[in-house]
């Protein structure tokens, strides 16, 4: 296996916003192949580093690098990133008025597509494609035609943001609590769509608070996140420990 | 959202709109000008040059001895430079053979000019199914189709040559929708129009083409004063549309149309405009002043009228497309689309009088602001007692782009009857950073996710635009918001 092929390494990092340091000293390398999930607690920097990964333009760096696929990624816009393969899938997914789902999502994917100077496809040709994606997360096709996320249930919200990584087909995705809010039901269509989605090629950082997805969803590391750094890396049996003994107990073995 | 990451944004969002204007050239031409200034003397020479008859002399003076009596209304949400009414020219026209047998009498300048702003005027290529009148600051300088349209009954010319060939349809039209002294600068308009185009649809006939009109104010210092009347007989159709361009000066000038609408028993006239007057540079310097009174009178019954606006240029836009929806069962639309930027400032909307049983109307109007530009929705829908079973739906919706823009909504609704049904929906919008970051997250660049945000949000109006223009105005709102980034 490919397992010390690193999709991203985090070096060093210090990121701030609005003058205030969240990231202090991140250190994180991801190889190909393998799932991470990073917890900790509320305030963290956990959605920051996400955010900081995906390029947006409200946070500064201030110190270290972000390498992808051995390249330093911090001189990209955002978009350029999402074209070389680094996936959000955002806590919170935007509404976007006026906008359809199909629309969003076609122009999405031939936006790839001419990144990597390929022809772009056709609406009619799009829809056969996006069709056997909604499968993956079980969503009817009239899902395509409700605007962006308009008047989604929150279900829904993140079962959109599924579709968009199985259709963008991203190297590295970061899920950002994508698990809160959901049902049970929700839940297990979701995790089975990471699983179906998940390669050796390919690798995946979840972002939970909550042990219930890694039952669905084995990671190989769990990383602990405490003011803006990872503070204890371990194996799936950490997050069980975490879950009985809660966040403070990491404080008192420090 | 964060004082920072705005900043980025709003940058970015600024070299997108602001996009120079392409059609700022000016055309050098003989002309035949009579000097700037405004009396009696100038509207009697206005109205001698043109050979007017009698009636019209009397309107126009009329005209101007009440516009005297007036004063410039105060009420809008406008700031605006007190306009010299001395400092202007009221006629100007470009200098050729008295009378023009075909386009090939016409001075090549002027040709090259309406072909420069993507209006061809010559047989060969202009567009196959649209009649297009070419108003070139005073006066109209060519009319396509007119023969083919004859041959249905279909007068399409220039209003000074109705005044000519149909002076009994003017005398009895001119002024009826829009009376002299409805306000000051219909008043003032009434008293030194200059051409214009006039529309007559006979009874029972649908008009085969698009019917188009192309104004262009090309002199420094002339005022633009069109007139336009449009009459459509019972059981007539017509889609009739403007475009407007100006070159691009450092002073202002002052365009004060008039438009009338006629429509009698099951008539239907669809009124459609692109406005793209120069609207004055990032510092809000120069630019039009757009000052139009447009108004329909359904007076039959079972006719409708309807109104489609996109209004991207003009320093200033005062306007308020309406409808007396006299005529039982009659019914006015309006669809607005309106975009300020830099400093412009647009106060529109529309006016709905319903008198007759069952009358309907709708009000979709579209506000987008971006730079520091303001941008007002005003409405009037009245309900007469005698309006039973009337029916009104407003919607009023603004989409702020960057912080220091500005959107307003004065809706004024009065009802003097219970059997009426009266909705009014507004909503304010803002594309936001976060939106902006989910597109591009998405691999989606900036210029792609505003203009799919805009259309998105202007598409109710822009499918009720003809075909042909509904392109045009896609066109000319991303030419606006279209640019260099990244």
């Amino acid at each position: 296996m490919n397992s010390e092929t690193p999709i991203l390494e985090i070096k060093n990092l210090r990121a701030c916003i609005d003058n205030i340091e969240i990231l202090k000293n991140l250190d994180l390398t991801i190889n190909k192949g393998e799932i991470h999930a990073i917890m900790g607690p509320n305030g963290s920097g956990k959605s920051t580093f996400s955010k900081v990964v995906a390029g947006h333009p409200a946070y500064k760096i201030l110190n270290g690098d972000i390498l992808f696929n051995g390249k330093s990624i911090l001189e990209l816009e955002p978009e350029d990133r999402s074209h070389l393969g680094i996936f959000l899938a955002f806590q919170y997914p935007i509404e976007i008025p006026g906008v359809s789902n199909e629309d969003f999502l076609r122009l999405a994917y031939n936006s790839k597509l001419k990144s990597q100077n390929k022809d772009e496809i056709d609406p009619i040709e799009f829809f056969s494609l996006i069709n056997k994606k909604l499968q993956i997360i079980n969503m009817a096709p009239a899902f395509l035609s409700r605007n962006v996320n308009e008047g989604f249930s929150g279900g829904e919200k993140k079962r959109n943001e599924i579709l968009q990584m199985a259709l963008l087909d991203p190297e590295l995705s970061i899920l950002d609590e994508t698990d809160s809010g959901l049902d049970i039901d929700a839940l297990k269509i979701i995790s089975q769509g990471i699983n179906t989605f998940m390669a050796p090629d390919k690798a995946i950082i979840l972002i939970t608070h909550y042990q219930r997805l890694l039952d669905y969803v084995k990671p190989d590391y769990i990383h602990v996140m405490q003011d803006g750094k990872i503070v204890k890396t371990g194996t799936a049996e950490l997050a069980k420990e975490l879950e009985q003994k809660g966040y403070e107990w990491l404080k008192k073995i420090d | 959202m964060t004082n920072q990451s705005n900043k980025i944004l709003n940058t970015d969002i600024t070299k997108l709109v602001n996009q120079p204007y392409k059609y700022g050239f000016s055309t050098n031409i003989e002309k035949d000008i009579i000097e700037k200034g405004l009396n009696k003397e100038v509207v009697r020479l206005i109205s001698q040059k043109k050979n007017e008859p009698e009636f019209l002399l009397n309107f126009r003076l009329k005209a101007y001895k009440k516009w005297k009596q007036m004063q410039c209304p105060e009420w809008a949400q406008l700031k605006l430079s007190e306009i010299d009414y001395q400092d202007i020219i009221y006629y100007s026209a470009p200098k050729q053979k008295k009378k023009l047998k075909s386009l090939d009498e016409v001075d090549p300048e002027l040709l090259n000019t309406f072909e420069k702003l993507g209006i061809s005027l010559t047989e060969q290529k202009r567009l196959a199914n649209v009649a297009v009148d070419a108003v070139f600051d005073s006066v109209s300088i060519a009319t396509t189709f007119q023969e083919e349209l004859a041959e249905y009954g279909v007068i399409f010319c220039s209003i000074s040559e109705a005044v000519q060939q149909y002076p009994k349809l003017i005398e009895k039209y001119l002024g009826t929708v829009v009376p002299i002294g409805d306000n000051y600068f219909s008043a003032l308009n009434s008293a030194v129009f200059t051409d214009g185009s006039f529309c007559f649809i006979p009874k029972g006939v649908k008009c085969p083409l698009e019917l188009s009109t192309y104004f262009r104010i090309n002199e420094q210092k002339s005022g633009q004063f069109e007139r336009t009347l449009i009459i459509a007989e019972e059981n007539s159709q017509v889609s009739y549309l403007e475009g407007c361009t100006a070159p691009q000066y450092d002073n202002n000038q002052l365009h004060a149309a008039v438009v009338e609408l006629v429509a009698l028993d099951n008539a239907d006239i669809k009124y459609s405009t692109v406005q793209n007057w120069y609207s004055g540079d990032n510092k809000g310097e120069g630019g039009i002043y757009n000052f139009v009174t447009k108004r329909g009178l359904c007076i039959g019954i079972n006719s409708k009228i309807s109104w489609t606006q996109v209004e991207t240029g003009s320093a200033i836009t005062w306007k308020y497309p309406g409808c007396i929806l006299a005529g039982d069962n009659s019914q006015g639309e309006f669809y607005s689309v309106a975009l300020t930027n830099n400093y412009q400032q647009a106060d529109t909307g529309s006016k709905m009088i319903h008198i007759g049983k069952n009358t309907r109307s709708r009000i979709v109007s579209k506000g987008i602001s971006t730079g520091k530009s303001k941008n007002s929705y005003r409405g009037f829908v009245n309900i007469n007692n005698k309006a039973i079973g009337a029916r009104n739906y407003s919607q009023c919706d603004s989409l702020l782009i960057g912080n220091l823009s500005n959107a307003n909504t004065f809706p004024f609704i009065s009802v003097q009857n219970s059997a009426t049904k009266i909705e009014h929906e507004a909503s304010t919008s803002k594309i936001g950073e976060e939106q902006i970051f989910y597109f591009l997250q998405r691999g989606i660049s900036l210029e792609k996710a505003i203009e799919l945000m805009i259309s998105g949000f202007c598409r109710e109006v822009f499918t009720e635009l003809p075909l042909e223009f509904a392109e045009e105005a896609d066109r000319l709102l991303s030419l606006k918001l279209e640019g260099s980034v990244g």
